[in-house]
């Protein structure tokens, strides 16, 4: 309870002790402005973060579960060739379902590339196979070689090939991303630092008075913890609005899109930079009652 | 209230007080003279903590120096009042609300102690300058508003380093009596300065012993003047 209304208190704030120290129009604008700059960069880093962290894990379960096998031989040896392979795949340890993909299937996967029209029955299209794998997984190496004895045109994609690579980038992205975040939250304390010392240095004069008359260093760090705590909560307040706002309105092109038109926040996620704002008067908060704590105990 | 007991105060160069031992008593009034530079100020910081001695003891109000913290520096504040020279405000609050200041800081600046505030400014006679800012005042009103903030917290020593440094005759005399009225009411009070004629128009109306600083050292100088 106490908590509370201390925490209540330091906001609402003692409206004589805060007028003690004079305000500073300029600097407190500059200081505003980079906890809004910040807070701003820190939504698209959040949301990049976000974004390739869905594709990773995308790209993860579904594709990591499937594979494929791909029949290719002369039109009257396919059907027979597809069922050996399923027979095969069947009795491999590790593979939980062999599913062949009708007609239909097949023209939707190649229609993006031929369009709708072409009559495909007329074309030696190789027949599809989808596997997917139980949570032990498979042999790929073992299956391949039982493959190519028993059905000569089958060929096995695991598409662990080309997913790792992709994974593996979406990873580091993902960790530049929280890279970037730390790196914006380490800048905002470095420049609220300054401009805090910048501050305490400029009314030096007022803490000599203050000391003179009684006033504690708690109460003396206070005037000026308050006033940079609450420039960076507003500042960065505005700053992850107008943020948010601009990956809002990002033009969507979800479903053909790649991992740069999927940048933004889905669902629950809308939710992650409203903390941008507490967090960034947080470290204000912490920087500046270092700065305080440090000058204040320098002077006599 | 407070006691000195051999106290040395050096500099990097070398020592400029030594051997130092004096105990204020409650309601007594004594001068501090000197010439300048022999470490007057020196001296009243010393008293109120704002140096801490490097040889022998200073107490303030039975606790020693040396282990106050700085809070516990900045609490003894409020019962000791301290005038500067040049004194310095918050230029940009009245000097209502600088007179209050410490009533402010110490969390008490509540609407009952309003009243007093307006007696106060009465009894240093700037209740028409009240919303003027400091820097809007004269040299005499500024000390006169340095010693009203001095004493609003009602400290039992008041310690003035050269008060009347500044100002003219008058106004000095006018200075003085206000000290003087704080002294029968039972305050301690210790006042730095050269002017000679200040400590004989004191003298004429209370028992003030004078100390001298010379040498480094502190004396009884009551039968030189």
């Amino acid at each position: 309870m106490s908590i509370i209304s201390r925490f209540a208190g330091f906001f609402v704030g003692d409206a004589q002790a805060d007028r003690t120290v004079p305000p500073s129009g300029f600097t407190a604008n500059l200081t505003l402005f980079s906890a809004a700059a910040m807070a701003f960069l820190c939504v698209f880093a959040l949301a990049l973060s976000l974004a390739t962290g869905r594709l990773a894990a995308r790209w993860g379960d579904e594709l990591a579960r499937s594979s494929t096998v791909r029949i290719s031989a002369p039109a009257d040896q396919v059907d027979i060739q597809a069922q050996a392979a399923l027979r095969v795949l069947e009795t491999t340890p590790g593979v939980a379902t062999a599913r062949l993909l009708g007609a239909a299937e097949q023209r939707a996967l190649l229609e993006p590339w031929f369009g709708p029209d072409l009559p495909l029955e007329g074309l030696p299209i190789p027949q599809l196979i989808e596997v997917t794998e139980d949570s032990s997984g498979y042999d790929a190496a073992g299956l391949r070689l039982r493959l190519s004895a028993e059905v000569p045109g089958a060929v096995l994609d695991d598409h662990t090939r080309w997913r790792k690579p992709l994974i593996r980038a979406a990873s580091r992205l993902r960790m530049l991303g929280w890279l970037s975040i730390g790196l914006i939250g380490g800048a905002l304390a470095a420049m609220i630092t300054l401009a805090a010392n910048a501050a305490l240095a400029a009314n030096a004069g007022v803490i000599a008075v203050l000391r003179l008359v009684g006033a504690t260093d708690g109460y003396i760090a206070q005037a000026f913890v308050r006033r940079f705590t609450l420039r960076g909560l507003s500042g960065a307040a505005v700053g992850t609005a107008l943020g948010m706002m601009a990956v809002f309105l990002l033009p969507s092109a979800q479903n053909t899109g790649g991992f740069l038109t999927g940048l933004g926040f889905r669902g629950m996620h809308w939710l992650y930079p409203l903390l941008i704002p507490a967090l960034a008067g947080g470290v204000a908060f912490a920087a500046t009652r270092a700065a305080a704590r440090k000058t204040l105990k320098e002077l006599p | 209230m407070i006691e000195l007991d051999n106290v040395a105060y050096s500099y990097g160069g070398g020592e400029l007080l030594s051997d130092i031992s004096l105990k204020l008593s409650p309601g007594s009034f004594h001068f501090l003279t000197g010439p300048s530079g022999a470490g007057k100020t020196t001296f009243l910081k010393l008293c109120y903590g704002a140096l801490k001695p490097t040889a022998g003891q200073v107490r303030l109000f039975d606790t020693d120096v040396r282990t106050m913290s700085r809070d516990d520096v900045a609490l003894s504040r409020r019962r000791v009042g301290v005038v500067h020279q040049d004194c310095q405000f918050l230029d940009h609050l009245s000097v209502a609300e600088n007179v209050a200041l410490p009533l402010t800081v110490a969390g008490q600046g509540t609407l009952s102690e309003q009243s007093n505030l307006k007696e106060l400014m009465n009894w240093v006679g700037l209740q028409h300058r009240a919303d003027a800012l400091p820097p809007e005042l004269s040299g005499g009103e500024r000390q006169r508003a340095a010693l009203a903030r001095a004493v609003i917290m009602s400290p039992d020593v008041i310690l003035a380093d050269e008060p009347t440094g500044n100002i003219d005759w008058e106004m000095s005399q006018r200075l003085l009596q206000l000290l003087l009225e704080l002294n029968r009411m039972g305050k301690t009070i210790m006042v730095a300065t050269h002017d000679l004629n200040l400590i004989r128009t004191a003298k004429n109306q209370v028992q003030a012993r004078v100390l001298r600083i010379s040498n480094r050292r502190l004396q009884l100088a009551g039968a030189v003047l």
